[in-house]
């Protein structure tokens, strides 16, 4: 076997080999602590404040792609073949500030300025990609980044200016495309890469089949894709995560695929990756994937990783569950499929087995005539976990419920379906009636739990009038029944 | 402020001169006729572009010597027990460790309470009063060390009862942590009695982590002798050096203490910050290696104190015109274990318990409760917005039993004047700038309040699942410490022989910009260009004796201090123009960076050059106090208030009746600042703070499970605004017209703490949607914060 032992990536405007990284070195004390690049800040340590946003920019199918991401929780190891750029890279020659830099001090976008560098990244990746964004995209681009000074208006002020001042195809980072690219590519030999420091091991596999055989090898390790989840086990928990095996710079696991039957989606695609393709074919999904997560974590986190860390409050499980998605788990050459909601078996555990892992996830194309709906409930509108998530799929033929896939999250100890209230509406006429006598099953369903999110009381009383919702939206009325988005 | 300005060529590289030339920029625009950044302008926040580029420094992007160590804190793991057994063997034995510390190794006082009551000690000692409580530390190699070693403590706890909450703990017969305070005027007991209509109720208002987003710091350098200098993130300098000397054992004058800047404050960084800063001193005093010290975010959350919780017992006595005649009030406050700031912040609960009205007889009772949690400290509003929201639940609870629009009841209750005589105050003081009818006439006018409001009545009526809700609520803030004696302030200015200004004054920045305010209030008095004005970082060193930056204070006491020490050197340039140039001292004006001496016009710099040539002292400490206050605690009686600012707001918000979710579909805000210093600045003060004041009413929600842990504790798990939580329509004006009728720093007034209770608005709004359920005869009764959850439920009682 091929290997080599240190990772190789560019940060800012320099090429870094590093012969030695621990499992649990993360991108944020590397660049704070060992270049000393202090203007990435750490607010939280958990990819909830976004002041440790940095681009991390990637080769996707030959074209580079940057994404802002969260560095306190980015794997070191994993920067493999990437490209890093903080806000020290953004000013031009002589110190002139970036157009971003120059709308946020224009507009009085700081006060205390700590979270101020991480708005300037999210804010320039979102200048990249739509230099004149709508209000719903600069709110959309910073979910990921808490400020707590200026109640932000003043940096939507300065995201709204940021398109005056100047062009992005003039800016250094589309400037410079080709060669970065052609400096990246340089960087990927397709070799398995083993790193470590102090005992703590991190393998990156050549490919899926190098995956296969390297967790066959090492059944006991941690896979690792966008390290949302895992990278908390790490700054919070402290855990040792070695032997680690990292998949997200695998870009045949993250490959999506529409077939005529089939949305195919490779574990390893985030919730980014994800989106076009889930809401081209249910748009009801298109305002519900944009309420996963901040920015940063949906271009970390993965459709896999979401299923595979068994979550009782991951937000895609319910969703492809009612949908009657399919995993694909893999073993060595050896595979098999199962239904989603067959994964989860007990809170903390799941039906994978050791050297096994999440390949691809099989969503259905939509029937005719199905409706469907998926409804997050948050303390918090945009980036929180859900009390409580709730996902239908119900056919109506004539008048009458043919068949319902109805499955919530934050209801039990794993996502589960609600198998009493869908038996109380199959056979039985579409109506309001028939939709509450469904609802009351729900306590047949589920005991909820009380803790910091909601209590038992409001879980279950609010996914009752989920129902209730979900029947009212496919009236045809003229009065809204939910806030607009 | 010179990062703003030109960038300034590097000196020391011409052929030396003595003094050195006056500097290029120093000379100023030649044929300007006025200064750039004076007061009463728009100017940014002096160190934006360093914020926009990263290089603006915190405390943890300080460079570190060689050899610097860090501590990280061993913190209890439970509400209250004894401590039968601490062994740390197995933390001193951790890789990387160099030793711990615990309550045996402190060399002076186990204290850190800010009030000198002596109950919070740096590490527990013999039990544990609250989870989250530190017990030791630990200091090694690197940070990473020090925290995984910190895990491995080895408690031994016997379990004691806890108590969590202010309801419980009076149940319980806890014990005040501080003296209590009662406000009375007349008779309320009597005029309770004899009003024709009576309610009582009760309100539960939570509290609120500060969640700044960068967390506590500090870094500690060992000295000679007894000397050790802390770099910080406080607001309160002075007392992190008397309490480090506390701990140490050692003088005040053997410690220093500097902030250049904090990644936010609000009130978390007051006293908070003197653990940390005690802790890395002695660590950098028994190793004598610099000593950094930065707990996790959830360690910070659980560790350090926030915004009081209280439980408000409150009754109203009222004719049918919903007029008020008596109020009585019960504020009992989760104060923690520890005293901290709670006697201040419980007594301004009630100092603001009549916000904008007149409560003709009145009787109110402070409860500053002791609870097994972490000791509840300052937080922008200082008690203030818990004593607001009483009274704005009283007036709408008149409202609703009386039909009427809440508004109106408002109005019918504002202060009046003197010829009225309803301008006394339950503290007995007189209310003598009453303008907040004119704030809130006026913004009903602007905002459209009446149609509106008719609008969403209409609106409602229809009975769909999406309701909406408008409320309209004024705000009167007190302003001064009630600590009279901390409302003072120094200043130190120098100006160099090149004519470059340094200024130094001992409030701090957190990013409210006061830096910049008193730079250009310096700026305006000596007419230069406020780019020739360097404020550095603040350090007990140069002003001595501070008081904290807190209570809105900041630009009112320090522009003051600042002004009074460039008067100080203006005076001495004065006199010697005068003299120099043979003409009298009124014929010298400072104009645009030039100096009007006789007929002749002479650049700034070169007249600071030629009085340095004459040897003319160009340095000067400025001094403030301010006037006309007195408060007298036992008694309840005086002005503790210099004055008050004002401001209201009016919000609109839909909500979703099936599950409890809203949204702020439009804020009006008219808010006093006087005569803003600086404009721009204070409007992004009265923007954030009705956010983030509009978050503790909201989303902002602290749960303790039974075992007394706090599990809301990091920002996946408590929830504060976000971009998409603010008002989809949100204007902001200030009232152009006001003038502070006092003598304050150019006719302004304090702007950090009142516009927080704006965010009241948005709360009753929620609550108004909610009582369209019953259509509008049953006040809610929301309490605090209106979480989607609290929402639904309160939708579902009234549907009952």
């Amino acid at each position: 076997m091929d290997i080599r032992a240190n990772i190789r990536f560019l940060l800012n405007g320099n090429t870094v080999r590093l012969d030695q990284a621990a499992a649990t070195d993360t991108l944020l004390d590397f660049l704070r602590i060992e270049r000393r690049l202090t203007g990435t800040k750490e607010g939280c340590a958990e990819g909830d404040c976004g002041a440790c946003t940095v681009l991390a920019g990637r080769l996707d199918g030959g074209q580079l792609r940057y994404e802002p991401v969260n560095a306190c929780i980015r794997l070191l190891a994993s920067l493999d073949g990437c490209h890093i750029v903080t806000v020290e890279h953004l000013s031009g020659p002589e110190g002139r500030l970036h157009p971003v830099q120059q709308a946020m001090v224009d507009h009085h976008g700081s006060q205390c300025g700590f979270c101020t560098p991480g708005f300037v990244m999210s804010l320039y990746a979102l200048w990249m990609e739509s230099p004149d964004p709508t209000d719903t995209e600069i709110e959309t681009a910073i979910q990921g980044n808490l400020c707590r000074c200026t109640g932000y208006e003043p940096i939507i002020r300065a995201a709204r200016a940021a398109t005056r001042l100047g062009s992005p195809a003039l800016d250094a980072l589309n400037r410079e495309r080709q060669s970065i690219a052609e400096r990246l590519a340089a960087l990927r030999d397709g070799r398995r890469v083993e790193i470590g420091k102090d005992g703590s091991r991190c393998i990156l596999p050549a490919s899926v089949d190098d995956l296969a055989d390297v967790l066959s090898e090492t059944p006991d390790a941690t896979i690792v894709a966008g390290a949302t989840d895992v990278g908390l086990w790490v700054t919070k928990f402290l855990r040792d995560i070695s032997p680690a095996v990292l998949v997200g710079h695998l870009e045949e696991l993250r490959r999506l695929e529409v077939t005529d039957t089939a949305i195919e989606i490779g574990a390893g695609a985030s919730y980014t990756d994800s989106r076009a393709a889930m809401a081209a074919d249910y748009p009801h999904l298109a305002e519900f994937w944009d309420r996963i997560a901040g920015w940063q974590i949906r271009n970390m986190g993965t459709i896999g990783g979401n299923i595979a860390n068994g979550s009782p409050i991951g937000d895609t499980p319910p969703v492809l569950i009612a949908l009657g998605a399919t995993i694909t788990l893999r073993r060595g050459g050896k595979r098999r499929t199962l239904p989603v909601e067959d994964f989860f078996i007990d809170y903390g555990e799941q039906d994978r087995r050791p050297g096994e892992f999440l390949e691809s996830v099989t969503v259905p194309r939509p029937a005719g005539g199905a409706l469907h709906a998926a409804y997050k409930i948050s303390k918090r509108r945009d980036e929180d976990i859900s009390s409580v998530c709730a996902a239908f799929n119900v056919t109506v033929d004539d008048g009458k419920v043919a068949a319902a896939r109805i499955a919530l999250g934050g209801m039990a100890a794993t996502p589960k379906r609600a198998h009493h209230a869908e038996a109380a509406l199959v056979g039985r006429p579409w109506s309001l009636e028939t939709v509450t006598a469904a609802a009351d099953r729900l306590g047949d369903d589920f005991t909820p739990l009380t803790d910091w999110r909601a209590s038992a009381d409001y879980r279950l009383r609010v996914s009752q009038n989920l129902f209730r919702r979900f029947w009212l939206e496919q009236q045809d009325s003229q009065t809204p029944v939910r806030l607009n988005a | 402020m010179s990062d703003l300005g030109t960038s300034g060529e590097p000196a020391g590289t011409e052929q030396r001169r003595d003094p050195p030339a006056p500097r290029q920029l120093a000379r100023g625009g030649g044929g300007a006729t006025a200064i750039r950044g004076g007061v009463h302008t728009d100017l940014h926040h002096d160190s934006a572009i360093k914020h926009v580029t990263g290089r603006a420094e915190y405390c943890d992007d300080i460079v570190e010597p060689v050899g610097t160590l860090h501590a990280y804190l061993g913190l209890s793991t439970r509400a209250h027990a004894k401590i039968i057994d601490l062994d740390l063997s197995a933390v001193r034995a951790a890789p990387g460790v160099v030793g711990v510390l615990t309550a045996d190794d402190v060399p002076g006082v186990n204290d850190v309470s800010p009030t000198g009551r002596d109950d919070e000690p740096v590490f527990a000692e013999g039990k544990v009063e609250f989870w989250g409580q530190p017990v030791f530390a630990v200091v090694a190699e690197s940070r990473d060390a020090a925290r995984r070693a910190a895990r491995l403590a080895e408690i031994a706890y016997e379990d004691l009862p806890h108590v969590l909450d202010p309801q419980s703990a009076r149940d319980a017969g806890m014990p005040y942590v501080t003296p209590p305070l009662t406000l009375k005027r007349g008779e309320a007991a009597e005029a309770m009695a004899r009003a024709k209509h009576r309610i009582k109720g009760r309100f539960n208002v939570g509290g609120q982590d500060h969640l700044y987003l960068e967390g506590h710091i500090a870094f500690a350098m060992p000295g000679e002798d007894d000397d050790v200098i802390v770099h910080s993130s406080t607001q309160h300098p002075t007392e992190a050096q008397h309490m480090v000397a506390h701990v140490l054992g050692v003088a005040s004058n053997a410690v220093t203490v500097n902030v250049r800047r904090m990644g936010g404050g609000f009130g978390g960084k007051e006293t908070q910050m003197n653990l940390f800063c005690a802790v890395a001193a002695l660590a950098a005093k028994r190793w004598n290696r610099a000593v950094k010290i930065r707990p996790d975010r959830d360690d910070d959350m659980s560790a350090t104190g926030k915004r009081h919780d209280f439980v408000v017992d409150y009754e109203v006595g009222f004719d049918d015109e919903g007029r008020i005649a008596a109020v009585t009030g019960d504020f009992a406050a989760r104060c923690g274990f520890s005293s901290d700031l709670s006697g201040p912040v419980t007594d301004r609960a009630l100092f603001h318990a009549d916000n904008a009205y007149y409560y003709p007889d009145v009787l109110l009772n402070s409860h500053p409760m002791k609870t097994n949690t972490v000791s509840n400290t300052a937080f922008r509003g200082f008690g203030g917005p818990q004593g607001v929201i009483a009274a704005e639940r009283i007036i709408e609870e008149i409202a609703y039993h009386r039909g009427l629009d809440s508004l109106e009841v408002r109005k019918r209750n504002f202060y009046g004047d003197a010829e009225d005589g309803r301008n006394v105050t339950p503290y007995h003081q007189r209310v003598e700038d009453n303008i907040a009818p004119r704030i809130v006439a006026e913004l009903e006018q602007s905002a459209d309040y009446r149609a509106r409001r008719r609008a969403v009545l209409d609106w409602n009526a229809k009975g769909g699942i999406v309701r909406k809700g408008i409320a309209l609520t004024p705000v009167k803030f007190g302003i001064s410490f009630t600590a009279t004696w901390y409302n003072q302030a120094g200043a130190l200015l120098h100006i160099y022989s090149d004519g470059s200004i340094h200024l130094n004054h001992g409030g701090t920045e957190m990013g409210q910009g006061l830096n910049t305010k008193v730079a250009q209030v310096v700026a305006e008095e000596l007419q230069v260009d406020v780019d020739h004005i360097k404020i550095t970082r603040t350090t007990t060193e140069k002003v001595p004796n501070t008081s904290a930056t807190a209570a809105s204070s900041g630009s009112d006491l320090n522009g003051m201090a600042a002004l009074d020490a460039a008067r100080q050197i203006k005076e001495r340039l004065t006199a010697f123009a005068a003299e120099r140039w043979q003409t009298d001292e009124s014929q010298v004006r400072f104009i645009a960076n030039n100096v009007r001496i006789g007929g002749e016009t002479v650049p700034f710099a070169d007249l600071v050059r030629e009085a340095y040539m004459a040897r003319i002292h160009l340095s000067a400490a400025g001094f403030y106090k301010t006037p006309k206050i007195h408060w007298d605690r036992a008694s309840g009686k005086g002005r503790p208030f210099y004055y008050y600012a004002y401001g209201a707001a009016c919000s609109e918000v839909s909500v979703d009746t099936l599950t409890g979710e809203y949204r702020v579909e439009r804020t009006d805000i008219l808010h006093d600042v006087g005569r803003s210093l600086n404009p721009i600045i204070d409007k992004g003060q009265v923007e954030g703070a009705f956010i983030q004041g509009m978050g503790w009413l909201t989303t902002e929600e602290l749960w303790w499970d039974d075992k007394g842990r706090l599990r809301t504790h990091a920002p996946s798990t408590y929830k504060i605004p976000l971009a998409s939580d603010r008002p989809r329509i949100f204007n902001v004006e200030l009232a152009s017209w006001s003038e502070n009728r006092e003598r304050t720093i150019k006719r302004s007034k304090a702007v950090g703490e009142p516009p927080f209770m704006l965010g009241i608005s948005v709360f009753e709004a929620l609550s108004h949607a909610v009582a369209s359920i019953a259509d509008y005869q049953t006040c809610p009764r929301l309490d605090a914060p209106a979480t989607p959850e609290r929402v639904l439920m309160a939708i579902e009682r009234l549907r009952e």
